[in-house]
């Protein structure tokens, strides 16, 4: 998310950081890339005029170029003014008091609303151990409810849907329905609909009225261009928004709608959505977000996800041995066990700076089939084999070939493939990183 | 070269100070469409040039040049047909990103084609979605048209096989294939996608006729990375522009015709299964203005 954001910036600060002192017309050009650059990041024109302005205020009263490390000033005013540009942290959410907490989910065709009632079902479920029911009232796309009902099963989550009721009724029924039953939070699912459509407008501003839910959440699309403004803008108007739910952050977005759209509404971005597994949902934060932009790496966000797999001593012994050389078949399979664990392979990679940066980076095949078979692999060896994998001669090659259903080839590969990885991990320990975690040395800032 | 960098010169130093800000103006309106700002600024150097060149400084006279200029970048793409194979079945592979409207897309598309008399087979290739199957299925029933699909997550490319085998055996005209949505950035199912085409080229001897890449008109920049990097592993030979009964222009697909070559080949709007066009460039650039 936000790559390309992120790399203008650090060309840039990168071409002002060499210079040492900026001159009047290197804060002007400074601007006129950030113009550039947050135009290209779909910011909306209006609030980049906005945005420059402030900045530009910014700058020169606090006499950055008077400054003696005027570049790192400007860093950090930009720095700053995004956070602020970007919201406060989100993810706080307020439960009702006494009954069930109803969340309304609305947007336009297409961004994921579905997807997004059921990881944040999901999440409610395991971090606020919210007992969470689901209402499918979008009658309108074939084989919505379907997919909301199939999905929630995964996750063993009640939904209450009624296929040829109106979604003002179901809505209605499905909230009566799950505060009989106790359920603690209710998220309705509504159906995708364009902001100019008055009917199709007119009638969540009903379900509004009808159930009053606590909490709406408009789940915006990252990719979203100049128009996003309007789009939140109209949907806010006809049924108040609490926060915004920011979806597909996994492509190659810079994302900049978020930017626009917290700007314009003041409406908190409460949500990240940025995979299509169900645990891809995280809370947003403004910080880590500006500082990818600028160019640091959402580094925070994977040691997160990485301490949440990986055992505390598992991964000091890990870090030890990385650091000694040590590193053996156990040890490299409890790491794809956790990586896999992690989502999927290329997101991890792609939250890393160094992966963005390194182009030889770049060329290693993250696919995840080839996870599976790797864990086949090391599974039909021998535990002294895996201690010791200098051990593994030809026939033992064949054995673990026959046993795993690979061709010795790939047993190969694969032997290789461990001999390159115990060269990078030592190239990050020789880094300087966070202790204790496995990650600590590509992550370290 | 000499003459076109002192007409640059010349128009720079005629409009500089009293036109400024109308130059300003017109490029926010390109930009607020999502056109890029590269594009934006080459078409705005054009059309100062032309206006030197033919001496129309009129508001009016600038709009129908700077209309012109879009256009000629949208053009050789008159609203024309799709590529029809003379060995049936022609094949449309359709595919994108996540939401952009590619089930919809295909059953509009069924039904124009339908109403020339085509017989059709669907090709149910997005395994991996909750319920994009019993979508697809639905749009079947309503069109009457036979959907070859397999059990949820089976390999698309023996979807493709089979609905080929069955176009063949049942002696359809057209076959189209619906693909999960994916992120251009996810490198697994890239491969896959380029997969779907092998087994296509494999059976039939050739590529599909079309590979339609659907771009959703709301989406900003991002559409010139997705039409980079599909163009680059599946030779995406047009666009299915959809949801352009919003209020976003879609001005991007100019970019990506500029930059990329990828013409806009179909129109969507509407939920109406009656709704899609072939795509005219002098309407598109109407609706940019308008």
């Amino acid at each position: 998310m936000f790559e390309q954001l992120t790399s203008k910036f650090e060309d840039l600060f990168y071409r002002i950081r060499n210079k040492g002192k900026l001159s009047p017309g290197d804060l002007d050009s400074a601007l006129r890339e950030i113009k550039l650059a947050l135009l290209e990041a779909d910011v909306n024109f209006k609030v980049v005029k906005e945005f420059l302005a402030n900045l530009k205020e910014r700058a020169l009263g606090e006499d950055v170029l008077e400054s003696l490390t005027p570049a790192q000033h400007v860093i950090k005013i930009v720095n700053e003014e995004m956070i602020r540009m970007l919201g406060s942290t989100g993810g706080s959410i307020n439960f009702a008091s006494g009954g069930p907490t109803i969340i309304m989910m609305i947007g336009l065709q297409g961004t994921g609303k579905t997807s997004s009632v059921i990881k944040l079902a999901k999440y409610l479920k395991e971090k606020h151990h919210k007992r969470t029911s689901l209402i499918a009232a979008d009658v309108y796309r074939p084989a919505a409810i379907l997919q909301l009902t199939d999905m929630a099963k995964s996750i063993e989550i009640d939904v209450y849907s009624a296929k040829d009721d109106d979604p003002v009724k179901i809505s209605k029924a499905g909230v009566e329905k799950f505060t009989r039953s106790g359920s603690d939070v209710i998220i309705i699912d509504t159906a995708g609909r364009l902001h100019i459509d008055n009917r199709m407008m007119d009638e969540i501003k009903k379900i509004r009225n009808t159930v009053k839910p606590h909490q709406v959440y408009l789940v915006l699309d990252a990719m979203t261009g100049q128009e996003a403004v309007n789009i939140a803008s109209a949907f806010n108007a006809t049924v108040e928004c609490d926060g915004i739910i920011l979806t597909k952050l996994d492509s190659d977005t810079k994302g900049g709608a978020a930017l626009s759209v917290y700007y314009t509404l003041r409406k908190p971005i409460k949500f990240v959505s940025n995979g299509e597994k169900v645990d891809d949902f995280d809370l947003f934060y403004p910080d880590r977000i500006a500082s990818r932009i600028l160019g640091k790496g959402d580094v925070l966000t994977l040691i997160e996800k990485a301490e949440k797999v990986f055992d505390e001593k598992k991964a000091e012994e890990l870090s030890r041995k990385i650091e000694k050389q040590q590193l053996d078949f156990e040890d490299f399979i409890e790491q794809l066990k956790a990586i896999k664990k992690m989502g999927s392979l290329d997101k991890v990679m792609s939250m890393l700076p160094i992966a963005k940066s390194n182009k030889a980076f770049k060329k290693i095949d993250f696919d995840q089939s080839h996870l599976d078979r790797m864990e086949a692999i090391i599974n039909s060896m021998t535990v002294r084999e895996r201690r010791n994998p200098d051990i593994i001669n030809g026939s033992r090659k064949k054995r673990i070939a026959m046993g795993s259903g690979n061709s010795v080839n790939e047993i190969n590969k694969l032997l290789k493939q461990f001999a390159k990885t115990k060269q990078m991990m030592r190239h990050f320990s020789s880094l300087k990183g966070k202790p204790g975690s496995p990650f600590g040395g590509p992550m370290g800032i | 070269m000499k003459k076109i960098f002192k007409n640059i010169n010349m128009i720079w130093a005629r409009f500089k100070g009293t036109g400024d800000k109308f130059w300003d103006e017109l490029e926010e309106q390109l930009i607020s469409s999502d056109i890029s700002i590269n594009t934006a600024g080459r078409i705005l150097d054009n059309v100062k040039n032309a206006s030197y060149e033919t001496g129309i400084t009129g508001l009016e006279g600038l709009k129908d040049l700077l209309k012109a200029e879009i256009i000629k970048i949208l053009d050789g793409q008159s609203a024309g047909q799709l590529e029809i194979s003379q060995q049936p079945p022609t094949v449309y592979l359709v595919v994108g990103v996540n939401g952009v409207g590619k089930t919809s897309a295909i059953a509009k598309m069924a039904n124009m084609y339908k109403k020339q008399g085509k017989k059709i087979i669907f090709a149910a290739a997005d395994t991996y979605r909750s319920a994009a199957v019993e979508q697809l299925a639905h749009f079947a029933d309503i069109l009457d048209i036979d959907v070859v699909n397999h059990q949820r997550n089976a390999d698309p490319g023996a979807v493709v096989y089979d609905s080929l085998e069955k176009a063949i055996a049942k002696n359809a005209d057209m076959v189209i294939i619906d693909t999960a949505g994916r992120m251009q950035t996810s490198y697994n199912l890239m491969e896959e996608l380029k997969k779907i085409k092998r087994v296509v080229f494999k059976r039939l001897g050739r590529d599909p006729d079309e590979v339609l890449l659907v771009i959703d008109s709301t989406t900003g920049q991002n559409a010139r990375s997705q039409a980079e990097i599909f163009l680059e592993a599946m030779d995406i030979s047009g666009i299915i522009l959809t949801k352009t009964d919003g209020t976003s222009k879609g001005g991007i697909v100019l970019t990506i015709k500029n930059d990329l070559g990828i013409p806009v080949k179909l129109v969507t709007e509407g939920e109406k299964l009656e709704s899609i066009y072939y795509f005219d460039p002098v309407k598109f650039t109407d609706m940019i203005f308008s």
